[in-house]
């Protein structure tokens, strides 16, 4: 808190430099421009592409075709609903997984939390490609882990026991595994920024006054890293709710997401009408779910302050 | 803190998510020495893959693609955002500010499918507009990584603008530097830190990036794709033979800049020290 009024002390004398308004306009124009040709009109054609039909006009049919039949209507609240429910739970569990890690790293000393963090950025680096196909290697019918299972029942057969042998490719499981590795140091990461600025001084005030150790971490330490968590929830949520490489390689044919479809109705031959209109309902549930987060985090901040 | 109550879970529990995490290089860097061509069944030891991995032509091609990309789009990206951060820094009506901050931030929240293929519809257009048979190449991806990078310089210059004092560049211009001469030496010294992560951090986005390339790429491939193509049939250990010497680059690349950093950080302590 004190770093904070800190802040606002110091920028109030601040006041916009001296420049010009010829050097602004010099300044800006050229982001601006940038902005509005490679940001905002790309974005104002997919909506075109959506309320158009092939030759341009203006049709609500694209949507209307998604619901046009029982059966459509029933892949299309079936996919959408499983890409919810796989991001969902995949953000679930890498905030169970990275909440204490965050946490440990925050009290860790600092060598050894900046090699904690080296060590997880390395894997943010990699190419998400080669390691999603790494996982194939590692979950497949002949793969590592069924290897290690082999060998085991080599070792007890003469016990007469075996295990049996494990098929987990193509499972909801997997293509969750996929999204959780793929996206978990993005919720290390910010936890761990909130956790590190967090002042010691505060858990000392609540020990004092006689907390135990799950009150500290419940009633201080919790609440005030939830913009930390609200934001590595945002950034698990929203590439695993659109991803399309890790549920085809893999959940197989089973398991379809959006961002399969929407790759599909591009990539594919079909026309972009239909894709358009997909990737506008998939905007359409993120900025809902980033509306939802930012109250989260915004109500907890102005709560402490007040 | 006391060090005494960390126990058994506060060391086991990391070496445990560190594990998770580099299983798959682990199996990266086994297959690579394969002997067999085969990325399941694992036996011996053998240079064979990167040796084929240097005589692919493709595989070449598409890393020199890679970093030719990587280098050309976080420089723009660099020059453009960091101008862009000034001029967001010096506007004067806050609402017109924070107008252009949403604008800025709007491609880190949307997915990258999205941005991916509201790119390829831009082009596609120009492209038709144009009369071109095939809009997309490597132009096309240089402006898409531009455009993704922009963010994230912004994001890191602004707060160093923040921190410097604005009457610094006016000390300069009295001191009789022209404007341009006052930002070069008076401002970009204390924001170049901000600059220089920005640039980073793009090439870093830039290099690793395959969503939003894949849409906007036509028939030139960067590493990704590449990779991405091939894993639609039938990947070879020579991809993982690559892989593995981009780990080893990133790994002594990060010890370097940690030692480095271990030794400012004990530089800095005996400073205190009087």
């Amino acid at each position: 808190m004190t770093t904070m009024t800190k802040q606002k002390a110091a920028a109030k004398p601040r006041s916009a430099p001296p420049r010009s308004g010829y050097t602004r306009v010099l300044l800006n124009t050229p982001y601006l421009l940038w902005c509005v040709i490679f940001v905002l009109v790309p974005l104002a054609m997919v909506a075109y592409y959506a309320f158009t039909d092939g030759s341009g006009h203006f049709t609500l049919g694209t949507f209307a075709d998604l619901l046009a039949t029982a059966e459509k209507r029933a892949t299309l609240v079936d996919v959408f609903g499983r890409s919810m429910f796989y991001a969902l739970i995949a953000t679930a569990i890498s905030l169970v997984l990275a909440y204490p890690l965050a946490y440990i790293m925050a009290h860790s000393g600092r060598g050894a939390q900046r090699n904690l963090m080296m060590l997880l950025m390395v894997p943010m680096w990699m190419n998400f490609l080669i390691c999603t196909y790494c996982w194939m290697n590692i979950l497949s019918k002949n793969g590592i882990i069924n290897g290690g299972i082999a060998w085991v029942n080599l070792k007890l057969s003469p016990l007469g026991l075996a295990l049996p042998k494990l098929d987990m490719l193509n499972k909801p499981g997997a293509v969750i595994l996929g999204m959780v590795y793929n996206y978990l140091p993005y919720m290390i990461l910010p936890i761990y920024t909130v956790l590190a600025k967090l002042s010691p001084s505060l858990v000392e005030a609540a020990q004092d006054l006689g907390a135990s150790r799950f009150q500290v971490l419940r009633k201080v330490t919790a609440p005030l890293s939830l913009p930390g968590v609200a934001s590595g929830i945002t950034m698990v949520f929203v590439p695993s709710v659109s991803t399309f490489y890790i549920s085809q390689k893999l959940g197989g044919t089973k398991n379809q997401l959006i961002g399969d479809w929407i790759e599909r109705s591009f990539m594919g031959g079909y026309s972009y009408n239909g894709g358009a209109a997909l990737s506008l309902i998939l905007m359409l549930i993120i900025v809902v779910c980033m509306m939802v987060m930012k109250h989260f985090s915004d109500g907890e901040e102005g709560a402490f302050v007040a | 803190m006391n060090k005494k109550r960390h126990g058994v879970f506060f060391r086991l529990y990391p070496m445990l998510i560190l594990f998770f995490l580099y299983a798959p290089m682990l199996v990266m860097i086994r297959v690579s020495f394969n002997e067999e061509n085969s990325t399941s069944k694992i036996s011996g030891f053998s240079l064979h893959w990167y040796r084929e991995l240097i005589s692919t032509p493709e595989a070449m091609a598409a890393l020199q693609n890679t970093l030719v990309l990587a280098v050309l789009s976080s420089l723009c990206a660099m020059v453009l955002g960091t101008a862009a951060a000034v001029g967001i820094d010096a506007m004067r009506r806050k609402w017109a500010q924070s107008v252009v901050l949403s604008v800025t931030n709007l491609p880190l929240m949307n997915p990258e499918i999205v941005t991916g293929i509201s790119m390829m519809l831009l082009f596609v257009f120009l492209g038709q507009l144009l009369g071109r048979q095939e809009s997309l190449g490597f132009g096309t991806m240089l402006l898409a990584h531009v455009t993704f990078c922009l963010p994230y310089v912004i994001l890191s210059v602004l707060p160093k603008l923040r921190q410097t004092d604005p009457h610094l560049a006016e000390a300069a211009r009295d001191l009789g530097c022209s404007p341009w001469g006052a930002f070069w030496r008076a401002v970009l010294p204390s924001i170049l830190s901000g600059v220089v992560s920005g640039l980073l951090m793009s090439f870093t986005l830039s290099l690793d990036d395959f969503v939003i390339s894949c849409f906007v790429s036509g028939r030139v491939q960067t590493l990704p794709i590449y990779i991405y193509s091939m894993t639609k049939r039938r990947v070879k250990p020579s991809m993982y033979a690559l892989s593995v010497l981009v780990f080893a680059a990133i790994f002594l690349l990060l010890i370097a800049y940690n030692v480095l950093q271990a030794r400012a950080d004990k530089k800095q302590k005996k400073a205190y020290r009087p």
